[in-house]
């Protein structure tokens, strides 16, 4: 990236003790991982366009993390990050990723077809449901490396692929910088717009560099299938609707998501993908699927029980609040969405929250009327 | 023998040619929204001509616009939005910041020379500024230590041999200079709230202007604060610049505080000598810091002064810029005044003397004051209006 010292051609003069950072307060994977032997052996090298492991490391460095919560604390430049990195990348991936090992291969399966059910969680409970994953095109470098002309490429390729969809898909790009302050209110009460980049994960990153140049948003005239561009990741593609019908938003990603990427192989594009690792993208977590598949639902009686969180992490789900990462939940309504990424594919993640989120509604149910839940408890997924 | 996932990349040449590098066309900033030095003079020709340079460090024309880019300005407020990673920057660059030091330095010429005087006996009075009304006095400035690239591009070894450096140097300081180390990153909580409430702390970088250089990068290594056991003396380290070297005290006694600074630099900079190391200094740009805006002196000599009648004076804005002075509010650049206390200091740089520049810091407020307790007794100030300096 630009700033920082990727090309301080002074620091391989200092000895790797000197350069090594202090990860002494830190708690997130990439610190668990990084040790001077592994720095030593890494800070000489560069990927061809030049993304160093100083830049992979920045973000971690600079935010220690949480006692409480894990971030991962280093990012990818470009596709072959994963590869001239993966001394440390490779362990990071595996602690994250449930020990998923550097010979693992992971399976993609979009055929919407072969999920069973999801069309019916009750609404009466399941608010609304959503899918999203992430797409890095194929010969670019990524968001915290890439420059102003590569990431204005990317959007007018992104522009181009979206603006030939059509029926269901026929929609509309607003670029960030010209979007007026009204079309961005809406865009964020709909619950469709990203975070303008004040999150330090993302600024120490190289993330928010030219903010917002190049940056936008897609989406179709019935607002239930959306692009952001130019992001985090590349594409971070979104289906949601209100109501509990995730059959039906899964349907439309499926399709949606393989409509754009025949459209970017026509124009001899394709997305990053390899079977080691799925779809590549930024960060190390959303690797494999990238995908995550989540409802908003109330349960407040469940959430309050002594046993949510490890019928959550059988089930293999996790919460958030209703904000997104790192909110708070409002009213008892949670954001309950698969915990994986890697190592199992899209219908298999998808079927978990479906069939996860159905028990937890009937538990509601059951805790509503004073019952006990102690006979649904699941095994571990 | 490890599987190589990558074999399925046939698209070497596509890779490739997608690497190959884009036009300075395709490149160029959109710095259409943008209100800094750095966009009212880099042009698309310029930028073409730039991209293909680097400093000896490897510094590059993204790095030095990098923060103009991100921080497009403020109507009212010229930001500079461009920043040095080097002492070279300012040569390899210098089709960009020439222009820009001389917009921002009142027509300072790329052939100018540029005099220190840091010898604090030329001060005329400056030790009897009313203490009613001066609450305190302060002087600081920044020096670069030469050898080292600057905060938005060094690397951590680099950061950690300055501050050690730095360290050594201070350790040896005696008498009124006698003082202590505090590395930001053992501070307690406690010694940290006390710092910042002796006006002594560095900000934690929030500011956008310093996060988008990449100054802030591994917070708060080797960051720390020096200070003498008076609290009259301080350093900065690692903040902005490399060093910042600051003297204060309460009441009005410039002359005092201005003294102590011009020794303890003086004794600051022969120790460093002492160890090999010299501050970055040429005689057209003074001394070499990392934002063009404080090169020359770096000095920025200032009260803080009550005067409330006076800011309500619709003279007021004219009145300092005849004196070649500006305002802040009482917690610094961008700060709103608080109780009709106001932050006075000098609005110049480069292209004076520390000395001048106290100078009219000290004429101009002993007039500010004046003029003060005139409006007090409800008499005009038409006849106290000063020529432009």
């Amino acid at each position: 990236m630009p700033f920082g010292n990727t090309h301080n051609n002074f620091k391989l003069n200092y000895k790797v003790e000197e350069e090594f950072p202090d990860l002494s307060k830190h708690n997130n994977h990439m610190a668990k991982v990084l040790t001077k032997e592994i720095y030593g052996k890494l800070r000489d090298k560069q990927t061809p366009s030049g993304y160093t492991l100083d830049d992979v490391i920045q973000t971690g460095v600079d935010n220690p993390g949480h006692p409480f919560i894990m971030t991962v604390g280093c990012v990818a430049g470009d596709e072959e990050s994963y590869e001239v990195f993966k001394d440390l990348l490779d362990p990071v991936i595996s602690d994250r990723h449930g020990g998923y090992k550097p010979t693992d291969k992971h399976k993609t399966d979009l055929n919407h077809e072969n999920l069973k059910g999801g069309d019916d969680l009750d609404p009466n409970y399941v608010l609304s449901s959503r899918v999203r994953t992430g797409r890095s095109i194929k010969g670019f470098t990524l968001p915290p490396h890439n420059s102003r002309g590569e990431r204005r490429i990317i959007e007018r390729l992104s522009i181009e692929a979206l603006n030939s969809l059509d029926g269901e898909f026929k929609g509309k790009y607003y670029p960030l910088n010209t979007m007026t302050d009204a079309e961005q209110e809406q865009l964020i009460a709909d619950h469709f717009l990203f975070d303008k980049p004040v999150s330090p994960l993302l600024t120490c990153a190289g993330m928010a560099r030219d903010w917002p140049d190049g940056r936008g948003i897609w989406h179709n005239e019935n607002k239930t299938f959306l692009v952001w561009v130019n992001e985090e990741d590349h594409l971070r593609v979104i289906s949601m609707q209100k109501g509990g019908n995730m059959r039906e938003v899964f349907r439309r990603f499926c399709v949606g998501l393989q409509k754009i990427e025949e459209i970017f192989k026509k124009h001899n594009r394709g997305f990053m993908w390899n079977e080691h690792l799925g779809y590549i993208l930024t960060c190390p977590s959303n690797l494999g699927t990238g995908l995550r598949g989540g409802v908003h639902v109330k349960l407040s009686k469940l959430s309050t029980h002594p046993k949510f969180e490890e019928i959550l992490t059988r089930l293999r789900l996790q919460k958030r609040g209703t904000g997104g990462v790192d909110t708070a939940s409002v009213g008892g309504v949670f954001d309950i969405s698969n915990a994986d990424r890697l190592g199992s594919s899209e219908v298999e993640q998808v079927q978990l929250v479906v069939d996860g989120v159905k028990l937890m509604v009937e538990m509601e149910k059951k805790l509503e009327k004073g019952e006990s839940i102690d006979s649904m408890i699941p095994a571990q997924k | 023998k490890s599987t190589n996932f990558y074999k399925h990349m046939d698209s070497d040449k596509m890779v490739k040619l997608t690497l190959k590098r884009l036009s300075a066309e395709d490149e160029y900033p959109d710095l259409s929204q943008h209100n800094n030095y750095m966009a009212k003079v880099l042009t698309q020709d310029m930028y073409k001509k730039l991209r293909e340079r680097a400093t000896p460090s490897g510094f590059t024309i993204d790095g030095v616009i990098q923060t103009g880019v991100d921080n497009p300005g403020h109507p009212f407020i010229m930001t500079v939005g461009c920043v040095a990673g080097d002492e070279e920057t300012y040569e390899v660059f210098k089709d960009l910041l020439d222009p820009v030091i001389e917009d921002r330095h009142g027509g300072y010429k790329p052939t100018d020379k540029h005099k220190t005087d840091l010898n604090s006996g030329n001060l005329k009075g400056g030790d009897d500024l009313d203490p009613n009304y001066v609450l305190s006095s302060r002087v600081r400035t920044g020096r670069s230590i030469r050898g080292f690239s600057l905060p938005p591009h060094c690397s951590r070894g680099e950061r950690r041999a300055v501050e050690k450096l730095s360290i050594e140097a201070l350790a040896s300081l005696s008498g009124d200079l006698k003082g202590k180390y505090y590395a930001l990153k053992n501070m307690t909580d406690a010694e940290q709230q006390q710092l910042i409430d002796d006006h002594f702390l560095f900000d934690k970088p929030v500011s956008p202007l310093l996060l988008a250089s990449g100054m802030a990068r591994d917070w708060p290594d080797a960051r720390g604060i020096w200070h003498n056991d008076n609290k009259t003396f301080l350093v900065w380290v690692n903040e902005e610049d490399h060093l910042r070297v600051i003297s204060m005290q309460k009441g009005g006694n410039m002359k005092e505080v201005f003294t102590r600074f011009c020794t303890g630099l003086t004794k600051i900079e022969s120790l460093f000598k002492e160890r090999s190391h010299e501050f970055m200094w040429n005689e057209h740009l003074g001394y070499v810091l990392t934002c063009p805006s404080n090169l020359g002196t770096g000095l920025r000599a200032g009260v803080h002064v009550k005067l409330p009648n006076l800011s309500k004076n619709t003279k007021f804005e004219e009145v300092l810029k005849k004196l070649r002075l500006q305002k802040r509010g009482t917690g610094g650049v961008d700060t709103a005044a608080v109780g009709g206390v106001f932050d006075i200091s000098n609005a110049d740089r480069l292209g004076f003397s520390e000395v001048e520049l106290v100078q009219m810091v000290v004429d101009g407020v002993k007039l500010l004051v004046d003029m003060e307790k005139r409006l007090e007794k409800g008499q005009s100030i038409d006849d106290l209006m000063p020529a432009q300096k």
